[in-house]
C-alpha cells in the first residue's frame, strides 16, 4: 500500500511568512537596493564610460574628483578612476560571489556528513574544523596566495578554503539536531540509502541557516579579497580590484586622498549590504543567533 | 580523588593537545606546498644544482614517507628548533620574540578598548531598547563589521594626521624620544582603528546577554526588594553579561591577529603582522611559517586559557 501525502496547500512562495518577514526588514530592503545599483553600475557602468581602464592620461594625472571629463577623478598614471572602480567592482564581487559559492559548497558536505554519521567520523571533520578555525585567516590566506601564484581563480579558491567552517559548524549543529526527528526515522526504517537521506530528507530542512551563513560569506568574501590585494598579493594589477586600488593609495594619502577614500568606500558599501540582506534573512528564517 | 575542578582542566587540556595536533598537521601541509618545500631555502641559492638538492633532500630525509617526516618536523617545533631565517641567520622563534611585544601591546589596548565601549553601548542599548540610541547602535556595529580595517586606518590618518595634526602617522616611537608619553601617543590611533570591529562584536554580544541577565529571576528579586536600578545593573546584571566575554574574548583572538596585521601594515608598526608580511616579502619561508604556527598556537592557549579562567570564576561551568 503507499501512503500518499496530503497535497500541500497551494500558498505561493511570495506569500510566504518569511517573505513578508524578510520585506519589513526595512535594512534588507536597502541591503538589496544598494547591491543591486552596485550590481547593475558595474555590468553596464563601463559601457557608458568614455575611458578603459587602461588608458593612461599623462596630462591628466591626479586630477581630483567632479573636475572635467573624469566623474571620480584619476589615478597617479592618469587612468579614469571611475572606469576602474567599476571594472574592480566586477572582479571583487565575481570572487567574493564565487568564493561564498565554494565554501558553502565545502562546509556544507562537511556540515552534513559529520552532523549526520556522527562517529568518530564527525569527531574528526569537527576536529579538523576547530584546527582550521584556529588559524587567523589573513595568516593561512596571505601564505597560500604568496605561494601558489595567484590568478583570480586561485585566490577565489584559496577564499574558500579557508573560509568554509563556519558553514559547517552551523549545518553539523543543524542537521545532528534534525537526524534524530521523526521523519528521518521514519525515512530510514522506509530503508532509504544515507545519501539520500542526508541530501533529500535532511538538507532542505537545514537550508534557512546555511542561506543566512552564505549572504554572510559574501560579505566575509569581499573583505579577504580586499585585504590581501591592498596588502599585494590577491588580484594582480594591471586588472583592477577594490583592494588592489587601495595598494598605492596610502602614500598619496595627504595629495590625492580621493584614491583611498573612493574605493574603500565601494568595499564598505558592498559589504554592508550583504551583512542587512544575512541580517534580514535571519529575521525572516528564523535562524537562531547562537552559531553566526 | 579527581576533583572535578581538575578533571575540567584534564579534560580542556586533552582537547587542545588534540587540536594542536591537528593545527600542526594543517601548518604541514602548507609548508609542502610552498615552493620548493622545506628545501626553498637552497632552491634560491644560485651555487647549487638539481643534482645537490636532491641529494641534500636525500640527506634531510625528504624522500622518506610523509608522515615520517611530519612527525620530524614537529618533534623539532617541540624542541624549540623552528628552522633559520633565511634573512639573517637568527633563529626563527627569536624572530618572533622580537616582534611579539609590540603586537601584544597593540592587542591588549585595542581589546581593553573595544570591552569598555562595546559594553557602554551594549548594556545602554538593552537598558534603552528600542530607542533611538539603540537603533544607531545596531546599525552602527553591522557597518562597522563591514568597514576594511585597513581604510578605516587611511582614512583615521588623513583625519588625525594629516588634516589635524593630533597624532603620528605611524611607527611605534619618535627616534630619540623613549618617553612612555611618546609611545601611548602613538598608539592611541591603531589601537582605535584595530578595536572598530571589536567594538561592534561586544556590544552586540553585551546587548544580548544585558537583555538576557534583565530577565531573570534574580533581577525581579533584587527589584521586589527594592534595590535601586542601578545597582542591580552594576551588581547583578553587569557581573552576569560580562563573564561569557571571556570566553568571547578568546573566540575573538583570530580575528583581532588578523585585523592587527593590517593595522600593523597601514601604521609600520613594528609586529608580529609587520613581520609576516615583511617575510612573505624576502620568501623567506621558515619565518613564514613559524609565524603562521605561532598564531595558531597562540590562538589555541588563548581560548584554553580563556575557559581556565572563566571555569575558575563560574563554578557552573567545571559543575556541567
Amino acid at each position: 500500500m503507499t501512503v500518499i501525502a496530503a497535497p500541500a496547500t497551494p500558498t505561493r512562495w511570495w506569500h510566504s511568512r518569511a517573505v513578508s518577514r524578510f520585506t519589513r526588514h526595512h535594512l534588507a530592503l536597502v541591503g538589496i537596493a544598494m547591491i543591486s545599483l552596485l550590481v547593475l553600475a558595474c555590468v553596464l557602468g563601463p559601457y557608458t564610460l568614455p575611458y578603459d581602464t587602461l588608458q593612461i592620461d599623462l596630462r591628466a594625472r591626479f586630477a581630483p574628483p567632479l573636475s572635467g571629463q573624469h566623474y571620480l577623478g584619476t589615478d597617479p598614471l592618469g587612468r579614469d578612476l571611475a572606469a576602474r572602480l567599476l571594472m574592480a567592482g566586477r572582479i571583487s564581487l565575481l570572487v567574493g560571489f564565487s568564493a561564498m559559492l565554494l565554501s558553502t559548497l565545502i562546509g556544507t558536505l562537511v556540515g552534513v556528513t559529520a552532523g549526520y554519521r556522527g562517529g568518530w567520523v564527525g569527531v574528526a571533520l569537527m576536529r579538523t574544523v576547530d584546527g582550521f578555525l584556529s588559524y587567523p585567516s589573513i595568516f593561512l590566506v596571505l601564505a597560500l596566495a604568496a605561494t601558489l601564484r595567484p590568478s583570480p581563480v586561485m585566490i577565489t579558491v584559496i577564499i574558500a578554503v579557508t573560509s568554509w567552517m563556519e558553514t559547517a559548524r552551523i549545518v553539523e549543529a543543524e542537521v545532528r539536531s534534525l537526524r534524530e526527528r521523526e521523519f528521518v526515522q521514519a525515512a530510514r526504517m522506509v530503508g532509504l540509502s544515507g545519501k539520500h537521506i542526508m541530501f533529500r530528507e535532511i538538507l532542505p530542512n537545514a537550508m534557512g541557516p546555511i542561506i543566512v551563513a552564505a549572504s554572510l560569506a559574501v560579505a566575509r568574501a569581499i573583505l579577504l579579497e580586499a585585504y590581501i590585494s591592498f596588502l599585494g598579493y590577491g588580484i594582480q594589477p594591471p586588472l583592477p580590484s577594490w583592494g588592489n586600488m587601495l595598494n598605492g593609495a596610502q602614500q598619496y594619502l595627504a595629495s590625492a586622498p580621493w584614491l583611498a577614500i573612493i574605493p574603500g568606500a565601494a568595499i564598505t558599501i558592498a559589504v554592508t549590504s550583504f551583512n542587512f540582506i544575512g541580517d534580514g534573512l535571519r529575521d525572516a528564517l528564523d535562524v537562531r543567533d547562537d552559531h553566526i | 580523588m579527581v576533583t572535578r575542578m581538575s578533571g575540567f582542566l584534564l579534560n580542556r587540556l586533552s582537547q587542545s593537545i588534540v587540536l594542536l595536533v591537528i593545527v600542526s598537521i594543517i601548518g604541514f601541509t602548507v609548508l609542502n606546498l610552498m615552493p620548493g618545500g622545506p628545501l626553498a631555502q637552497f632552491g634560491l641559492d644560485p651555487g647549487m644544482t638539481q643534482k645537490d638538492v636532491e641529494r641534500l633532500a636525500a640527506q634531510l630525509g625528504l624522500n622518506r614517507p610523509l608522515w615520517i617526516q611530519y612527525l620530524d618536523w614537529a618533534w623539532r617545533l617541540l624542541q624549540g628548533d623552528w628552522g633559520h631565517s633565511f634573512r639573517d641567520g637568527s633563529s626563527v622563534l627569536a624572530v618572533i620574540g622580537r616582534h611579539l611585544l609590540a603586537t601584544l601591546l597593540l592587542m591588549g589596548t585595542s581589546t581593553a578598548f573595544a570591552i569598555a565601549l562595546g559594553a557602554w553601548v551594549g548594556i545602554r542599548g538593552a537598558t534603552h531598547r528600542y530607542s533611538l540610541f539603540d537603533y544607531c547602535a545596531t546599525v552602527g556595529a553591522m557597518v562597522a563589521l563591514s568597514v576594511p580595517t585597513f581604510w578605516f586606518g587611511l582614512i583615521g590618518i588623513y583625519i588625525f594626521t594629516l588634516k589635524l595634526g593630533w597624532v603620528p602617522a605611524g611607527n611605534m616611537y619618535t627616534i630619540g624620544d623613549g618617553s612612555v608619553l611618546d609611545y601611548l601617543h602613538h598608539l592611541i590611533l591603531p589601537s582605535l582603528v584595530l578595536s572598530l570591529v571589536h567594538v561592534a562584536i561586544w556590544s552586540r554580544y553585551m546587548r544580548t546577554a544585558t537583555l538576557d541577565a534583565l530577565s531573570q529571576d534574580f533581577v525581579k528579586t533584587a527589584r521586589a526588594k527594592g534595590v535601586s536600578e542601578r545597582r542591580i545593573l552594576l551588581k547583578h546584571v553587569v557581573g552576569n553579561a560580562l563573564l561569557p566575554m571571556i570566553t568571547l574574548a578568546g573566540m575573538q583572538l583570530p580575528s583581532i591577529l588578523t585585523g592587527a596585521l593590517v593595522t600593523e601594515t597601514v601604521f609600520t608598526w613594528p609586529g608580529m603582522g609587520r613581520l609576516f608580511l615583511d617575510s612573505l616579502g624576502y620568501s623567506d619561508y621558515p619565518v613564514v611559517m613559524g609565524l603562521l604556527i605561532f598564531s595558531a598556537i597562540l590562538v589555541v592557549l588563548g581560548n584554553l586559557i580563556a575557559d581556565i579562567i572563566i571555569a575558575t570564576v563560574d563554578p557552573r561551568i567545571r559543575l556541567g
